[in-house]
Parts: structure tokens; sequence; C-alpha cells
């Protein structure tokens, strides 16, 4: 999957950089995903998910996608399921330690049907790092001697030639197309996340492509009162779609918490019949609605206030 | 009541022991890189009895949060984990502090552990075709590559063993020197904290050996529930039960008793 410098460049230099309005529906952003790249997915675990941008990608009948996500939830389920992808990049995968482990994760990877590609989360976050430097790897302490090590074939070992030190080399990772949600984008892309950064501003760096879904789309003039809160510049977004409640059931930092109703919901289902569990979720939630609107609507008001009302809380609690 | 002096018996299990026994191992002043479950739990409640001054670590990108009782977090990756924090940072950027050094100890649960310290949570069973592939290692290789690491777990034959199947979080590898000889020069195996016994590690020989039995546990009974040949150290002591203080704390921090299911011994 090592990619050229030049070629790299060349992606980012054909950009049309200029301060244009990006502002797409849902259905034009994924259009500009084409089947078998690969894809990174900005928040970690069932943190801003891009839910909705996962929801019409499975709609649209993706195929031959690989994912990378620094650590993967219910997502993966689903897009395993709807046949999206038989390779997930990532450093660990379940829904959550108190909901067990994910038993679509087992049944693909067990049988061999897909390839989950395990690295440590730090070298992970490195990859996309160097890819975001536009280095071919960057050094790191970490994962030396473990079997986790020896399963990947794109790391290597090296001698530090200052000081002799052994260190593992992990190669950038330049995905073709990042898809990130964020609180709050103005029309040009220019995005202001809130909450944990997680590796997302490395990852829209990295990516040829960046289709951000936001809870809300703000004036350009807002951005520009406050540019030191913005993380992801203009220049290198392609899309930018209004999404509120975007991430649901998963969380959105200061907007809502997960709907852990929907969740125990989720893994219930999944844990006790599995494939069919989740093919019965995906009729219900992701094939059945005709917007994403009416995918909201499936979703019980009590549970999203009180989602959106701890979220109130911020930092304080 | 308890009266100053006059040891009361509580009541207890196994899970809420573990908890307990190793939240005491972190003491005050110190920087602790905490993972999900029950090291999330456990480094909570040192800071909520002895340890005031322990700043938690997760790799969500958190330093130093006070996390509110009874809305303990599922994942140390969402923002429940952040409450009162004195900062947020991006993942690879916290990862990263214990590659610098700031991080005293890596906290992690085990699933399958060796006498090496080595820890396995990818593989049950041949890597290619497992019988269990489990969720992976999350920033569990990191921490045990970059830190000196406490794992807390149920002490049982299957789960302590001779040799792990994967080793996705490295502790002395091989034994002996093989650690350093990887590249690992930092770090390593400090503490193992089981229902039964406190074991820690023989430097020199990178293997594990008891040091503390738990309250009620035997040498045999550990002996027993180990599937290698234990090393025992001459100083070896008993652990004292959890006090009703503790276990106060622990209930108010996790009140569902979602991370402290009573489990078989």
């Amino acid at each position: 999957m090592e990619r050229s410098y030049l070629e790299l460049r060349e992606k980012v230099e054909k950009k049309d950089k200029g301060l244009r309005e990006k502002v797409k529906s849902l259905s034009e952003a994924v259009a500009l995903i084409p089947d078998n790249v690969h894809v990174a997915i900005g928040g970690c675990h069932y943190s801003r998910t891009p839910m909705a941008l996962i929801w019409e990608m499975i709609r649209q009948g993706k195929k031959g996608l690989t994912f990378s996500k620094s650590i993967t939830a219910t997502e993966g389920d689903l897009l395993l399921v709807a046949g999206t992808t038989r390779h997930i990049i990532t450093s660990w995968f379940s829904p959550g330690v108190t909901w067990g482990v994910s038993r679509i994760m087992r049944h693909y990877v067990q049988s061999g049907e897909a390839q989950y590609e395990e690295w440590s989360h730090m070298s992970l976050g490195l990859r996309y790092k160097a890819g975001a430097m536009g280095v071919p790897f960057l050094p790191a302490r970490s994962m030396l001697g473990s079997d986790v090590f020896k399963r990947l074939s794109n790391v290597k070992e090296m001698s530090c030639p200052f000081t002799g030190d052994k260190l593992a080399l992990v190669p950038a990772l330049n995905p073709d197309v990042a898809i990130i949600h964020v609180q709050k984008a103005d029309p040009y892309g220019n995005a202001q996340i809130s909450g944990f950064p997680f590796m997302d501003k490395d990852i829209a760096l990295a990516a040829d492509r960046v289709i951000l879904t936001t809870e809300q789309i703000i004036d350009n003039s807002e951005i520009r009162r406050t540019p030191d809160r913005t993380d992801i510049p203009f220049f290198c977004v392609d899309a930018v779609v209004e999404a509120p409640c975007g991430c649901l059931p998963h969380e959105c930092y200061g907007v809502y918490e997960p709907d852990f109703n929907h969740m125990d919901m989720y893994v219930k289902l999944m844990m006790e019949k599995s494939v069919d569990g989740v093919k019965e979720y995906l009729d219900k939630y992701f094939y059945g609605p005709e917007t994403f609107e009416d995918y909201l609507d499936l979703f019980h008001v009590k549970d999203i206030v009180k989602a959106t009302l701890s979220a109130k809380k911020g930092y304080s609690g | 009541m308890q009266r100053k002096g006059i040891a009361v018996k509580v009541s207890y299990n196994t899970a809420e022991l573990v908890c307990i026994s190793s939240a005491r191992l972190l003491e005050d002043g110190k920087v602790v890189f905490a993972g999900a479950g029950l090291p999330l739990l456990s480094a909570i409640l040192a800071q909520k009895t002895h340890a005031k001054t322990l700043t938690i670590l997760f790799e969500g990108g958190v330093i130093g949060p006070f996390v509110e009782p009874g809305k303990l977090p599922p994942s140390t990756n969402e923002q429940r984990c952040a409450t009162r924090a004195n900062m947020v940072l991006p993942t690879t950027d916290v990862l990263l502090l214990q590659q610098r050094g700031y991080v005293d100890y890596g906290f992690l649960g085990g699933a399958q552990v060796d006498q090496y310290g080595n820890i396995n949570s990818s593989y049950i069973g041949d890597w290619d075709r497992p019988t269990v592939r489990l969720p992976g290692t999350g920033g569990g290789n990191d921490i045990a590559s970059l830190s000196k690491v406490i794992v807390a777990m149920h002490h049982e034959k299957r789960r302590l063993v001779k040799k792990v199947d994967f080793i996705t979080s490295p502790g002395y590898l091989s034994g002996g020197n093989s650690r350093k000889e990887a590249g690992l020069i930092a770090g390593g195996g400090l503490k193992v904290v089981t229902h039964l016994a406190i074991l820690g590690f023989d430097e020199e020989k990178g293997v594990m050996c008891l040091e503390g039995l738990q309250p009620g546990a035997t040498v045999e009974k550990v002996k027993e529930n180990t599937g290698f040949d234990l090393m025992v150290k001459d100083n070896l002591y008993e652990a004292s039960a959890p006090t009703e203080e503790e276990l106060r704390v622990l209930h108010i921090l996790d009140p569902e008793r979602r991370y402290t299911t009573a489990r078989g011994e």
C-alpha cells in the first residue's frame, strides 16, 4: 500500500484549492467515493463516528473498500455484514469492554472471510502522522518484539544511525478518502472540532480527499473570528455535508452522548443473532428509511433528550 | 460500625478484591496510563482514596480527569473520560507521553498472561484460524512497550499460562535479557494482581514470581491455579482484606457493578 511521494503530491497539487463552497447532499458526497479504495474513518471507537456517511455508503452498495480507523466499534460490524469491506486496519475492534467481544468481528475474521489488520494504537497514529507530514515512515519504540509486529508485513526494524537504538519503522498511511464528522464547519470546509481531537487532523492531511459531515454549517466570518480553533483547513476538504445528529447512536462531544439504550439494543441483537441480527438491524435502520432524517426518526425522543442534556454539561460532568 | 484497631469482617467478591488490591499499588503523585474496564475503575478508586494527586491518562487523549462516580465510561476513548481534565490532546500525542517517559505505570487487564508477563488480547489458538479472535491491542501494546505495567486479572490456569498464544503486549518476551535485546529498553512487567495473589517479577530472569497472597489464599491454591511453575519469593506476605471504606467508595463509583460483577473461582 506504500504510495510514491510524487504521486501523493500530485493529488494534492491538482486539487481545486480556491476558497469555494463545497456544500453537498449526503448522497452527492458519498458518490465521490469510488469502490476498491482506502477510506479512513475519523473519530475513535463510538465517538464522533461519521455515521451518516457510513449509512449512505452502505445504502449505495459500495464494494471492496479498505477501512482504517483508530478503534473500531459497531460501525465495523455494519460495514462487514453489508459487504462494504473485507479489510479493516485498526487497533481494537468491539463495541466496548462492558458489551463483550463483537460476534460479527469474530464471525468474519475467524473464518478468514475478512482481514482485521491489527496495529498498535500509537503506531496507527504515527502512520497517519507520517502521511500528514509527507514522509515515508516514522520511527517508534513500540511494537518491537511482539507478535503484533511479526504478523504485519509492512513494518520494519532498524538501528538508529545516531544512537544505535532499535526502532520500529511504521510506514505512512495515506488514505484515498477520509470521512470525518465535526461539530462546526463553514461552507468552504474549515472545520472546528470540540472534545477529543483523536487523529482527525492527521487523517485529513494524509488523505487525497476529505469528506466532512458537520452538526452545523457556520458562516466563514465565525471561523475568521476564531481561527485558532480551526482543526482542518478548507483546502484539504472536498465536500461538506450538514448532518445534525450525524453520529447517532454514537456520541458527538458537547452535542450528544451515546444513545446507550440504542447501543444496548443493537449489542443484544448482534450478540444473540450474530449476522442475522445485524441484517435485521440494517433492514430496519439503514435500508428502510428513505432519508437520513427518517433514520433519525427511528430513535426515541426521550433517549436523545437524555443524551443531549448529559452532553451539554461538557467537561464539567 | 468499624472501630479503629479492630478488624471487622467485610464481604467482597473476587473482582472487587482485584480492583481494590491493584488500586493500592498506585502511589500518590504518580502518573498512570489506564486501560478500559477494571484498570479505569481501579485508578479512579486510588484517586478517591489514598492517592488524591494521582494523575490518570486515558488513551482517548486525556490528562488528569476527575471521572464522575456512577458515570464510568465503557471506553477510554469517549468523552466522559475527560470530565474536569487538565488537558485534552490527540490520541497519538497522549500515547507518545509514554515514549517520552512521563508515565509511571501502565495499567491493563489481561485475558491471557504468561510467565514472562506477555499479554495476549488478540488470538486464542492459531493466528490464521483462531478459536477466538479477541478485540486486539488498542493502546495495550504501546503501554506495555513503553511503561512499567500492572496487570489486573482473574486467577485461572487457562489465563496464567506458560506461553501466550500471541504476544499482543510485550512483557519480558522469552525471559532473561530478551526484552532489552528486542529494543524495548524501558518499561516491563511490574505486578500482576489477581484474586489469589500479588505477583511480581524477578528482573534478572524476567519471570513472574509470587510475592504476596490475597486474604485466605495459600501457596498451594495459587500454584494449582497457575499454568506454569511459579517461583515463590522468600519474604512472602499476606495482603490485608479490602476495608469497608475502600468498598464504600468502590460502590459509589460503580453502583451498577458493571465492572465488579462476581466471578466464579
